[in-house]
């Protein structure tokens, strides 16, 4: 398989066969919950697919026809009667369910450059609702329907752990969500239920488009990780396989990074005279 | 001498047209006859917001070139995208 391909190709046929799950935040063909969401499917999973408002819906209709996707529903995660009802919904279809990915994050463009320090409150919390509390709210109601345990994938960046130019309030806001994955982990173990994160390399996706110059954090993790390139939504979509399978059964709590390496990185190769 | 390179540039440039169309036609799901110069993505060919981001995306791809914020916002028409990257391609 040549560089170019990589996780084009779905690796791990028929490892999803039988598991059934909600797949929440794809956008478009470029989304990293579209890697995710083939990726599944590819394996032999059910998926549900939820979206946003109007303007990703037509956007997602087509998507979900292509997947073979069973329900498609909307959900804003700011409304708890949304979430209840995307439940309901999949309560109905399937009874129980197996797995959820939860690839939702929001913060106003504006604050997604410049200073950290001028966050407004008003932002902030909103920032922090969408992109951390969701998360909680959903793995509440999804106990509910995994009778038999099951698996909740959320995904995060690097800017939580370290300072990443412009990222700002989301780096802070990634930084709770991977707490809340460790709390959830906690809560939700003795009912068979895992709780991970992929934090992914910073992919060309629309929600990134909304931070400030984010062709330098491409170019910058390309030169930087001992891969010495970016990676694909379709990477993620693999690795998000064992996390959601039974690969991963023994796994709980965890922050599994996707990024060609790049996290592992103190300095920037400046002479790669080493490289092949 | 001159002459050729006028005549080359006017080539690229509408070479450089028809991909851009095919991008908008096949992306806004509009006729190519409505893809006029003037249109404008929005008040004419029918995007919305994100339209307009992945639009710039797509033109970025098919190119290869890096379209800066700053740049993406003056791309608002057909003709507005053909003579960007027609300099950038240059």
């Amino acid at each position: 398989m040549g560089e170019e391909t990589l996780g084009e190709e779905t690796l791990g046929k028929g490892l999803m066969a039988g598991k059934r799950g909600l797949i929440m935040g794809v956008a478009n063909k470029r989304s990293i919950a579209y890697g995710i969401a083939k990726a599944v499917s590819d394996a032999g999973g059910e998926i549900a697919l939820s979206y946003q408002g109007e303007v990703l819906k037509r956007r997602v209709e087509p998507l979900a026809e292509e997947l073979g996707c069973e329900v498609l529903v909307e959900c804003d995660v700011t409304d708890d009667a949304a979430i209840d009802k995307t439940f309901d919904v999949l309560r109905q279809k399937w009874g129980k369910i197996d797995f959820i990915v939860h690839a939702i994050g929001f913060s106003n463009k504006e604050e997604l450059e410049g200073r950290y320090v001028n966050t407004s409150a008003e932002n902030f919390a909103l920032t922090m609702n969408i992109s951390v509390y969701s998360f909680t709210a959903i793995a509440r109601r999804a106990e509910a329907l995994m009778s038999d345990g099951g698996s909740l994938l959320t995904l995060t960046y690097n800017g939580s752990q370290k300072v990443i130019p412009n990222y700002n309030v989301m780096g802070v806001a990634k930084a709770a969500l991977e707490a809340s994955v460790r709390y959830l982990a906690a809560d939700l173990g003795p009912s068979s239920i895992r709780v991970n994160s992929i934090s992914a390399g910073a992919i060309k996706t629309l929600a990134a488009a909304g931070i400030a110059d984010f062709r330098t954090m491409l170019n910058y993790q390309e030169a930087t990780a001992p891969l010495r390139r970016n990676v694909s939504a379709g990477e993620v979509g693999n690795a998000a396989l064992y996390l959601l399978s039974d690969l991963s059964s023994g796994v709980t709590g965890e922050l599994h990074y996707v990024d060609g390496g790049y996290n592992i990185m103190g300095m920037s190769v400046l002479n790669p005279k080493g490289d092949a | 001498m001159t002459n050729n390179g006028f005549v080359e540039k006017e080539k690229n440039m509408s070479d450089i047209a028809d991909r851009v169309r095919k991008i908008v036609v096949e992306h806004l799901n509009v006729e190519a006859d409505k893809v006029t110069d003037k249109a404008s993505f929005i008040d004419d060919l029918g995007a919305d917001s994100l339209d307009q981001v992945e639009l710039v995306m797509a033109f970025e791809e098919e190119f290869s070139v890096e379209i800066p914020d700053d740049a993406a916002e003056t791309i608002q028409t057909f003709g507005n995208a053909v003579e960007f990257l027609t300099k950038a391609t240059s």
